[in-house]
């Protein structure tokens, strides 16, 4: 096994608020290694974002507390100070958002925020950072790059300036790009060419990749390994194929069922899990799914620990139905036969 | 762009036109504003002020005498019903002054409430923001008058920690250093309103932009605090401030800071407009007018330009 590039343990992020203390983020652990896709799934507010903004310290402030470690290439970087994590930040680590349209700053031209970028981290002149820019931007598949680097972010489409984000956070070669819901504020036709140019980009450059979205349709395009979380922690964590052909917990076969299909038969009612996610500042006991759970009994009011269960070993799952309890009722939601609606 | 300049251009004329015409209406209504009356004073027979209204032309209707006034105006020829003296001539007896008053204080203005409202912002909620915070609101209550007749009896000359002259204006073309000497005072009574306010409007500003996207990129990027705060927080946070700066600016070049001319006896166009208003004096009162619109009317357009400069998605395309 390869050195972990990323590795993550036990995270907790909280945040205080007036209305008490959020944990966003509450024992995450996982490991990234290099030229893996990491697809980190979860609905909103389950702490996805957090997780993926506190690698780069972007969740400090002071109202924020955290646990656990970061290490990045062995250095830790919960507790680094900002000058280290500034050096790790766009050259160790890039991040592409989620909305292009608000993630560029408005009254500088793309060009001069690359090339800002660049110069931060690399010795080297004005002339030199803009020509890499235009490479990236030819790279990145931006028409006449040359002229485009000196026009202002409104004079861009919806995904053309993610293509921007992604020419940005490739600037620096990172070793780990973090893609926040990458696709989300895009029409679905421009989604697919932003996923392929990821996919394409990771490929050429080998490198690791965490991509955090809602939609498994994206994960099952684009990851390796998926973890699934559910108000601030990880329920199920395994292999893309051990996760979408054995998946063990009942969210997961939520989020599953939650998907149209065409190459299934037309269920009498799209799938939706029922009732909303459940506040962070005063969680349910027990397993954090278990009031919106339809096979949850007696044992779920202690939360179960996330191990392996079934095989492979690297089957990660907090539930305590058997594997074969799981497997006899988790068609009926995944393939949307049943009689469980929306409420 | 060039069709934009020339729109502009027109609308500055219409605007000046419409404020003095408006100016002059409102005059020739309000009781005791009679010219004629107040020039032949108490004891005057309808004979004298007859004869009055003939010499000065009163007895035209109303747009003719306001047409009279307005071409004498622009050939420099009109007098004051009470001093006789020129009214062109006094208000450029009075530009220096206030010139030296406005560019002081708006450089002293705009630099400490930058300053201040950008540190109140990085620290909010903290000791720092708080006393800041309170500052503010003090500086922003304190009536301009009564700050600077506090200034002069603490600081002043002959008082308690008299270490500032404690009135009037000397040209710069006479002495510079006494120029500044005697400004001091007057610039800082002046902008301690602006810095209070202007730091308020930034700290608001400044917090809304630190939770923006692209500054959350801009971190994300690694570049360093400083250019975060000033290339991505600041330069963004400043648009506000630019058109307040310019209308504030204007309005005390037009003689809009006539209590700071005023209690530091500046004798700039201010004080002049104060003075002409309490004896109902016309003519200056309509010089005066025109004047301080126009700085308003310029300084709104060069903030529109500057705007444009600023933000380029508002740039004519």
């Amino acid at each position: 096994m390869t050195e972990a590039l990323l590795d993550v343990e036990g995270l907790r992020v909280q945040f205080a608020t007036e209305d008490g203390v959020v944990r966003a983020v509450d024992g995450v652990d996982f490991s990234l290694e290099r030229g893996r896709v990491l697809g980190i799934v979860g609905e909103s507010g389950c702490g996805k974002s957090v997780t993926s903004m506190t690698l780069l310290g972007l969740t400090r402030g002071a109202n924020a507390r955290f646990e656990g470690s970061v290490k990045f290439k062995g250095q830790e970087l919960l507790t680094a100070s900002e000058s280290q994590l500034r050096k790790v930040r766009g050259a160790g680590i890039a991040m592409i958002f989620q909305d292009p349209m608000t993630s560029l700053n408005p009254v500088q031209k793309v060009g001069d925020q690359i090339v800002e970028m660049i110069r931060a981290h690399e010795d080297i002149d004005k002339r030199a950072a803009r020509l890499r820019t235009t490479e990236l931007f030819v790279e990145v598949g931006i028409a006449n790059a040359a002229s485009r680097i000196d026009a202002y972010p409104h004079e861009f489409s919806g995904g053309m300036r993610q293509r921007v984000m992604i020419a940005m956070a490739l600037a620096c070669s990172p070793d780990v790009l973090i893609a926040d819901e990458p696709t989300t504020a895009l029409d679905v036709t421009i989604q697919a060419q932003i996923l392929e140019l990821i996919a394409k980009l990771k490929d050429e450059r080998g490198t690791s990749v965490i991509l955090i979205t809602h939609d498994l349709g994206v994960v099952a395009r684009l990851a390796d390994d998926i973890a699934v979380m559910y108000a601030g922690r990880i329920v199920e964590q395994g292999t893309k194929e051990s996760i979408f052909y054995d998946p063990q917990h009942p969210y997961t076969w939520g989020l599953l069922g939650s998907i149209p299909r065409i190459d299934r038969p037309k269920p009498p009612k799209l799938h939706a899990i029922p009732g909303q996610p459940p506040s962070l500042v005063r969680p349910p006991q027990g397993c954090k799914f278990r009031p919106r759970c339809p096979h949850a009994f007696a044992a779920c009011f202690e939360e179960p620990d996330l191990v392996a269960r079934v095989e492979p070993a690297t089957h990660l799952d907090r539930c305590w139905l058997t594997p074969d309890e799981k497997r006899g009722r988790r068609d009926e939601t995944i393939q949307g036969t049943t009689g469980e609606e929306a409420a | 762009m060039g069709v934009f300049v020339i729109r502009r251009l027109i609308g500055m004329v219409l605007v000046l036109f419409a404020v003095s015409f408006i100016t002059y209406l409102i005059f020739i209504k309000i009781p005791g504003g009679d010219p004629a009356q107040r020039i032949a004073g108490k004891l005057a027979t309808a004979q004298n002020i007859a004869d009055i209204r003939l010499k000065l032309g009163l007895n035209h209707p109303f747009y003719v005498q306001y047409y009279d006034m307005m071409k004498q105006i622009f050939e420099r020829k009109l007098v004051s019903y009470q001093s006789q003296l020129n009214v062109v001539g006094q208000i450029e007896e009075g530009l220096p002054a206030t010139f030296s008053l406005a560019i002081g204080a708006g450089i002293i203005w705009l630099f400490f409430g930058i300053v201040v409202g950008t540190i109140s912002a990085i620290t909010a909620g903290r000791l720092s923001d708080r006393l800041i915070t309170v500052l503010a609101l003090i500086g922003i209550s304190m009536p301009v008058f009564w700050l600077g007749i506090v200034g002069r009896y603490l600081l002043a000359e002959n008082h308690p920690f008299g270490f500032l002259p404690d009135s009037g204006y000397v040209p710069i073309t006479q002495s510079p250093v006494q120029w500044a000497y005697h400004l001091i005072m007057p610039w800082f009574v002046l902008a301690v309103l602006f810095i209070g306010f202007y730091g308020r409007v930034l700290r608001s500003t400044v917090l809304d932009t630190i939770n923006e996207d692209y500054v959350r990129t801009a971190r994300a990027k690694g570049i360093s605090y400083r250019r975060l705060l000033v290339r991505h927080v600041l330069r963004n946070s400043l648009i506000p401030i630019v058109t307040l700066f310019g209308l504030d600016f204007a309005a005390v070049l037009g003689g809009g800071a006539i209590l700071t001319e005023t209690v530091f006896q500046l004798q700039g166009v201010g004080q002049y407009a104060a003075m002409s208003i309490t004896t109902l004096d016309l003519p200056p009162i309509m010089a005066v007018t025109i004047y301080a619109t126009f700085f308003i009317v310029v300084f709104n357009f060069l903030v529109d330009l500057l705007y444009a400069w600023l933000d380029p998605r508002i740039r004519p395309a």
